[in-house]
């Protein structure tokens, strides 16, 4: 599993990525209460805003971790959010990418890099 | 947070693995590690303590009566001994300076006022009236919920009798405290102002009760928002009138036929003819809250804003998002608007408040 800065996790499924975000940053949300998923069959670039989270206490967005297409979101979600403070690492996945390039992965951190980074 | 404030309670806040964050200048609890939702349900099924201790606390002469009067809407003459009334402060506009609570304790007034207006409230107070006193040596409580009467009477037996909006004084371990049954929730419940010297250990009494639970400021906020309850700075303000915000249910039958308070001019105007704009609630439809600052239209596209959201959430009682805004009066319950969110407009219907029903007993 890889991770981003942004608190997002990756993990690689054949040629696809599902990304979701970490315990720390469902932690720093606080309970979350509505997901905004992408639509599939859409390119993203790596930086685009694609996902909305909103807790009670405010709105963040889930930005694309690396350029490809969005296969398959996470339909659970948009029943049961809470899903994401429960089960971030397993069960609230939020989407699958398919990737082109999956070198564009090497540059993300392993568990312990951001287990340091989190401090 | 060198600059904040801390309240008596800040200690307790931490041995409780409180998560504090700066409000109105002081350092206070947002939530503990239940989180806001299961505080919000807790408080809802149970008893939650609130410290709401960063409020002010001023006592009034009793002699105050007619000049306090002179500053709100509302008819302290009228208020029985042992009772409190909602008020607000009014500007010469007929804009809102701050909303208080003001109780008859016989031989004085005793009024609450919030955090962030209390200076600029006691300064306004001290302008217009002799013996103003503000109270620094006392904390002030708030426990709420079905079962706060229940997890209060085992420490303080009088308070049963007690109905909604009433105030005593009843001891405990030596000390007075002041209570009223009242609060910021929606819910049944009591605010206790409790000296100093004895705050943190009558925090901990409630708490050893098996339904009390510490509340952070985050479930505060979802908690009153469903019970449609006014935040001063959000829902009103110096731009909004009393009657704009549907209060008129604090301006009693005496002062509409009198006036003379700070606009009455306008505010008696407002409830003849009616206002421009009202607070209104809204139902978001779907899970997408419509937070502070959404713009709400009448159409699905085009057109210019109607109104702003200035409370806006998710309700974890009404499991669905709910918002408060300024709309054209004319617009009746049940008509639909459009709330634009990241640049999309998402349908919200028109309800009446509260959200979640109340449970005062009155």
């Amino acid at each position: 599993m890889k991770f981003t800065e942004e608190h997002e996790w990756l993990r690689v499924e054949g040629d696809l990525v599902v990304v979701g975000i970490t315990e720390h940053a469902s932690e720093a949300l606080g309970d979350v209460v509505f997901v905004e998923l992408p639509e599939i069959e859409t390119q993203v670039a790596k930086g685009d805003e694609i996902c909305v989270i909103e807790s009670v206490k405010a709105a963040s967005d889930i930005l694309a971790p690396v350029d490809g297409e969005i296969v398959e979101v996470n339909e659970a979600l948009a029943d049961t959010p809470g899903l994401v403070n429960e089960d971030p690492l397993g069960e609230a996945w939020f989407f699958k990418m398919k990737v082109e390039d999956m070198s564009q992965l090497d540059a993300f951190m392993d568990e312990d890099e951001y287990k340091d980074f989190i401090g | 947070m060198a600059d904040l404030m801390r309240t008596g309670l800040y200690d307790l806040h931490l041995e409780l693995g409180a998560k504090m964050v700066p409000f109105a200048g002081y350092e206070m609890p947002v939530q503990y590690p239940m989180g806001v939702l299961k505080e919000h349900l807790h408080t809802r099924a149970a008893a939650g303590l609130f410290d709401v201790s960063h409020m002010g606390q001023v006592i009034l002469p009793i002699t105050a009566v007619a000049a306090l009067e002179a500053l709100v809407p509302v008819d302290i003459a009228g208020l029985g001994l042992n009772r409190q009334r909602y008020a607000m402060f009014t500007n010469e506009a007929g804009g809102i300076l701050d909303d208080l609570m003001v109780a008859n304790r016989g031989d004085h007034l005793f009024v609450v006022v919030n955090a962030a207006c209390k200076g600029a409230d006691i300064a306004h107070l001290r302008a217009h009236i002799e013996g103003v006193t503000e109270v620094t040596d006392r904390a002030l409580l708030a426990l709420q919920g079905p079962a706060a009467e229940a997890a209060l009477a085992r420490l303080v037996p009088g308070v049963a009798a007690m109905r909604f909006m009433d105030v005593g004084t009843f001891g405990w371990q030596g000390a007075d405290l002041w209570i009223s049954r009242s609060g910021y929730t929606g819910e049944d419940g009591f605010e206790i102002s409790v000296p100093d010297a004895v705050a943190v250990a009558f925090a901990r009494a409630l708490l050893d009760q098996p339904e009390v639970a510490p509340i952070g400021l985050g479930a505060r906020d979802s908690l009153r928002l469903e019970a449609g309850l006014c935040l001063y700075g959000h829902d009103i303000d110096t731009t909004t009138t009393p009657v704009e915000a549907g209060l008129t249910w604090a301006i009693q039958k005496r002062r509409r036929a009198e006036g003379g308070f700070p606009g009455a001019e306008r505010i008696l105007r407002e409830l003849t003819e009616g206002p421009v704009r009202l607070r209104m609630g809204l139902r978001p439809e779907g899970r997408a809250p419509m937070r502070e600052g959404v713009e709400i239209f009448a159409e699905a596209t085009g057109g210019a804003p109607i109104g702003r959201v200035t409370s806006g959430g998710f309700g974890p009682s009404i499991e669905a998002p709910m918002a408060m805004a300024y709309l054209p009066a004319g617009l009746a319950l049940g008509t639909t608007v459009y709330g634009e969110v990241r640049g999309k407009r998402l349908p919200a219907t028109i309800v009446a408040m509260p959200f979640q029903p109340t449970t005062y007993k009155r």
